[in-house]
């Protein structure tokens, strides 16, 4: 009873932080709220049982890429005229026509929920049977995804090589 | 049934963090003069402790001021976010058998979840602050420590290799006969100067460079604000101080000594010893190194720290998978 509380509790601030992080013209404000509601994301992966899920959550999106982000909106430093653009992306006739066709994902997302009985997963699991799980069954995808990775480290050396070049 | 335990824990670890913080600006002031031959602030009170509650005073008095052009919200809520994040580190610091708030099975892991957070309080005050210099400082550490968390956690990994947990506890029982500062010798190199990186302390506190940036990130801030970022910055010592001593120095293992069939050297002393000598370490190497230059930071970290890093967790698997299957 309590868990489904708290459940509760998590999953509203993850919907409200997600709204606002949507509907803040400063980006640096959108940008704290959406750190605010993957926090509370790793707190529902916490409470149903996924504790690693919820630890890479916090060190990885919330602690590293979002790090990143907010990077970027400083280097940027867009100000006044950034939250100008911004105000024009969210008027009406702008966001009405996806608003509504993702209504319409929303209520075939519900009744499909509906359908389904009892909870996805039962017990918890432990860094153990994840590891075990990416090595195991997985390790194409373990391996696809490193090799994205690569690609992206090749593709950004490309890019910063004519720095290099110059000595700086 | 409700348990008190780990909440009078936490309480105790709130009033000891901020009273060990306070006490630690005016011993790492006197440590420092006494490495550089003078004396440090002794005027006030016994060998000069009473400057502790003088700049209390003079902090709390000052008049809390935020800057017309700043963003207000954030420029506030910034120097919460280290406290409270360095603050929730503790919690699964293993101070003694059964002494610990929650013990989880990704103790390690929440505690660099924990770590990494705290860097949105320099990068959001450095930002929100609305000053050039403020902005560099917050860039500066953004970097830096997006960097040196890498090295940080995978230096980290060699030890839960051999733990084959991720639960603090488990990792000090591990080190029952070997501690790991001996089998771990290059994740203990590379944990340190990570962890200096992290707490962006000197040698490694470019993001508030004074001889380039006037203060950094907070270079905005005053008053209550201003000490909080240091409350944050002295929590993150004593809390990296105490990872090392868990990780790499054996946590609350030491000998007992049994009198009258009472222990006067219960684990929880060890542990405190041990984490009092690595924070006088820690303001041993500020007295000793001179801060090095921006981009010396950045290729130690990913020329020497990484490479360093990966050397550890191959040669530890190695080791492990030797050992355990007996080929070779």
């Amino acid at each position: 009873m309590l868990e489904l509380a708290l459940f509760y509790i998590a999953a509203s601030v993850a919907l409200f932080a997600t709204v606002l992080a949507m509907t803040r013209t400063k980006a640096v404000h959108a940008l704290i709220y959406l750190i605010v509601s993957l926090l509370a994301i790793a707190v529902i992966f916490f409470l149903i049982g996924a504790p690693f899920a919820a630890a890479l959550e916090i060190v990885i999106y919330a602690g590293a890429i979002m790090v990143l982000f907010v990077f970027v909106i400083m280097m940027l430093n867009l100000g006044e005229k950034g939250d100008a653009r911004e105000r024009q992306l969210l008027q009406p006739h702008i966001w009405l026509g996806p608003a509504i066709l993702s209504l319409v994902l929303l209520v075939e997302l519900l009744y499909l929920i509906s359908t389904v009985e009892g909870p996805a997963s039962s017990g918890s699991v432990s860094p153990k049977d994840v590891g075990l799980a990416l090595f195991g069954p997985y390790v194409i995808a373990v391996e696809i995804a490193s090799m994205l990775l690569l690609s992206g480290l090749v593709g950004s050396y490309h890019l910063g090589r004519r720095f290099l070049d110059r000595g700086l | 049934m409700f348990e008190w335990g780990p909440v009078i824990l936490a309480l105790a670890i709130l009033m000891f963090g901020v009273a060990g913080a306070a006490i630690l600006t005016w011993w790492e002031r006197r440590l420092l003069g006494f490495w550089q031959d003078r004396y440090g602030p002794n005027r006030i009170g016994p060998f000069g402790a009473g400057q502790v509650i003088a700049d209390m005073i003079k902090l709390l008095l000052k008049d809390d001021w935020v800057p017309p052009f700043a963003d207000r919200m954030v420029f506030i809520f910034a120097p919460t976010a280290i406290v409270v994040a360095m603050m929730m580190g503790f919690a699964v610091v293993p101070f003694s058998p059964g002494v610990q708030i929650i013990d989880v099975n990704i103790g390690l892991l929440f505690f660099l979840g924990m770590t990494s957070l705290a860097v949105y309080s320099v990068l959001l005050g450095g930002l929100a602050s609305n000053n050039k210099y403020a902005l560099l400082g917050g860039l500066r550490s953004a970097s830096q420590m997006v960097s040196y968390e890498v090295f940080m956690g995978l230096s980290l990994m060699g030890i839960v290799m051999m733990t084959g947990s991720f639960s603090l506890v488990e990792i000090v029982k591990a080190q029952e006969d070997v501690w790991f500062c001996f089998s771990q010798v290059l994740g203990l190199f590379v944990f340190v100067i990570a962890g200096i990186a992290e707490s962006h302390r000197l040698p490694f506190d470019l993001p508030e460079a004074e001889h380039e940036l006037t203060a950094g990130f907070h270079t905005e801030y005053g008053g209550m604000k201003f000490a909080m970022f240091m409350l944050g910055e002295y929590l993150g010592l004593m809390l990296i101080a105490a990872m090392i001593v868990t990780l790499f120095f054996g946590g609350w293992m030491g000998p007992s000594l049994v009198i009258f069939g009472i222990n006067w050297l219960p684990p929880v002393t060890w542990f405190i010893v041990k984490t009092i000598f690595v924070i006088n370490f820690f303001v041993l190497l500020r007295a000793a190194i001179p801060r090095p230059r921006y981009d010396q930071l950045m290729s130690l970290g990913w020329k020497i720290m990484l490479p360093i890093t990966l050397l550890n967790l191959v040669i530890t698997g190695a080791v492990l998978l030797w050992s355990q299957e007996g080929v070779l």
